[in-house]
């Protein structure tokens, strides 16, 4: 007990500029990092993610191939990073186009109130009421799986947390006096949310956004991990940790290292979206 | 200068609650001239506020409201105008100080922006004039370093600071009227005469009149020429400032008087307070509303309800058996 509690103390004692170097710096030079070679993909000397060099199956890491090779002889970090290119697009559209959808619906029900904010929080529930993998595996297994069915389906996913978060703080901005000022000033309802109550909800909800796309990531892993994501040869990171898997006993690099890179990606948005929040949080509560 | 600037015939506006009906302003007749300062004066929960949001018909979080009456304002009855109408006089023609200037500003947008956004929308000034205007209008708010100030957000500046930029913000337009709410009760004692002396200062140069909403007799005596107590949704006595002060007779209006603590009392003195609670609006008693806590109640307080009468000059009070002076 008294050594759970020095080692919480402890913990406590972190001077602000080392956790910031832990919790934001280096999460976000990692995120930098993998975005440029993300994007920048095409122009670095890479290996071709989709070539198989059959003179070298599931090497270990060696100068030739940084990070090995898979089962067919291709290169590990090459597909890694065209991997990522594929999950940090789907991670990047499903949340923004959910948080758009749910941005609005989130503040004309949380405005408006009636009979329309009974209806969206209806069609939330229910939205709510089936698992999230389920219901992406349902429907991707009918439409088929492509990048865009994908965005499509995950930003459904994405929907009803974000028009939840949209609706309360809407709700409790809607009753501030400044809604009712810029009322007494004229103002029309259109431009009350407009000018008035979105610029207070927006940053918390793109704080929220940082920590979504991290779940989307997982959740896209996860469905290709579980063979409904995006069809191979096309590279991803959940792909890659099921292509390695029956290999784990022999060859664990060809699993571990897709599911490191996913790993450390996750876990960087989540620090950084828990900073931006706080940060928001502080400014918030100084009024 | 003078003129009439707004009439409020038998004004009643119900709220809509989840225990039943009631009528938080109930049959309130009024008049203001052009320029006057109108002072209203109550303890909450007497319908000072929802009167007020009445004349503007802006009301906190939807709550149903039916009004009945009329309220002309410039010959035009504001309560059947369509909204459209009605948002071109809000601002414009009819402005609002609010009571907590801590939560009136929008917190993530810059002072001047807020400023700024008023001008263009009502005066229709360009970006850049708008911009000088604002420093301009900030200086004569008495407000130090302007120009610096418009690029702060609301939370780096105090609670007296705030309430200036909202009025500058109210007389940006030059309004007609302008309804203080209770436009220094959050601040504190050697703010409140700062604030009150300039709005009387901007009020008298743009000759707009003024509803001055207060619970401190104090503030109501010293800064309006008429004033009207209200208790229970329902003017109890109204007069002109001095004379009222002078000569209260309804018993409430003494009471609220003697309830103020005096200096020159030896200290220790206990204070007046009035007792027993108002009632509630939900089931008013038959008769006088004030009944229970009069001390010079008769019988006949509890059967009639006195209507409010005129008393010789315009005097005019709610009461069975005056005080006699």
């Amino acid at each position: 007990m008294t050594n759970i509690t020095k080692f919480a103390q402890r913990l406590g004692n972190i001077p602000p500029l080392v956790n910031a170097i832990f919790t934001l710096w280096i999460p976000a030079v990692w995120i930098s990092c993998l975005l440029a070679m993300v994007i920048f993909a095409d122009l670095l000397p890479l290996y071709d993610p989709f070539e198989s060099d059959f003179t070298a199956l599931k090497v270990r890491g060696s100068p030739e191939f940084w990070l090995g090779t898979d089962v067919l002889g291709r290169d590990i970090f090459s597909r890694i990073i065209y991997g990522s290119r594929t999950s940090l697009t789907v991670g990047f559209f499903a949340p923004v186009c959910g948080m758009l959808i749910g941005l609005f619906l989130g503040i004309v029900s949380g405005y408006y109130r009636g009979r329309l904010e009974s209806l969206v929080v209806g069609l939330i529930d229910i939205i709510l009421a089936f698992p999230n993998i389920v219901l992406a595996m349902c429907i991707l297994f009918f439409a088929g799986a492509s990048i865009v069915n994908l965005i499509i389906v995950l930003s459904i996913t994405s929907i009803p947390a974000n028009t939840r978060i949209a609706r309360a703080s809407t709700l409790t901005y809607a009753k501030r006096d400044f809604v009712l000022a810029a009322r007494a000033q004229g103002a029309s309802h259109l431009r009350i949310l407009w000018r008035e109550i979105l610029p207070n909800i927006i940053l918390p909800q793109m704080a929220y956004i940082l920590s979504f796309m991290s779940i989307i990531i997982m959740i896209e892993g996860s469905l290709a991990f579980l063979g409904v994501g995006v069809p191979p040869p096309t590279p991803t990171l959940g792909g890659m940790i099921a292509q390695g898997f029956p290999d784990i006993n022999t060859d664990p690099h060809i699993t571990f290292l897709p599911a490191l890179f996913l790993f450390l990606t996750v876990l960087s948005l989540n620090l950084i979206g828990d900073q931006l929040r706080s940060r928001v949080a502080v400014r918030e509560s100084a009024i | 200068m003078a003129g009439l600037l707004l009439e409020v015939v038998s004004l009643v506006t119900s709220l809509a609650t989840k225990s039943g009906k009631l009528n938080a302003v109930d049959e309130v007749s009024f008049k203001i001239d052009r320029g006057q300062s109108f002072g209203i004066v109550g303890e909450s929960g007497s319908g000072k506020s929802v009167l007020s949001r009445t004349i503007i018909r802006v009301h906190a979080e939807n709550r149903i409201v039916s009004t009945k009456g009329e309220i002309i304002f410039e010959g035009r009855n504001l309560l059947s105008l369509p909204e459209k109408e009605m948002r071109k006089i809000r601002g414009r023609e009819i402005a609002m100080v609010f009571q907590n200037p801590m939560s009136s500003l929008n917190p993530v947008k810059k002072i001047g922006e807020q400023i700024v956004e008023v001008l263009i929308q009502k005066l229709g000034l360009s970006r850049t004039d708008s911009r000088y205007r604002a420093i301009e209008l900030m200086n004569s708010m008495g407000i130090a370093e302007s120009e610096k100030q418009l690029s702060n957000y609301p939370m780096n500046l105090s609670g007296g600071m705030r309430q200036r930029i909202a009025i500058a913000i109210a007389m940006a337009p030059e309004p007609k009227l302008l309804i203080a709410d209770e436009p220094t009760t959050a601040l504190d004692v050697t703010i409140q005469g700062q604030i009150l002396n300039l709005l009387q200062e901007q009020t008298n140069k743009f000759n707009t009149a003024i509803i001055l909403i207060s619970h401190n007799l104090g503030v109501i005596s010293r800064y309006t020429d008429r004033v009207a107590v209200m208790y229970s949704g329902q003017f109890v006595e109204e007069s002109a400032t001095a004379e009222l002060m002078k000569n209260p007779m309804m018993p409430y209006t003494s009471a609220l008087m003697r309830s103020v603590p005096d200096l020159t009392s030896p200290p220790h003195t206990k204070l007046r307070a009035i007792d027993g609670m108002p009632p509630s609006l939900l089931e008013t008693p038959q008769g006088c509303r004030f009944q229970e806590r009069c001390q010079g109640v008769r019988d006949k307080c509890f059967s009639e309800m006195p209507e409010i009468i005129l008393n010789g000059g315009d005097h005019r009070y709610r009461c069975w058996y005056p005080l006699e002076n």
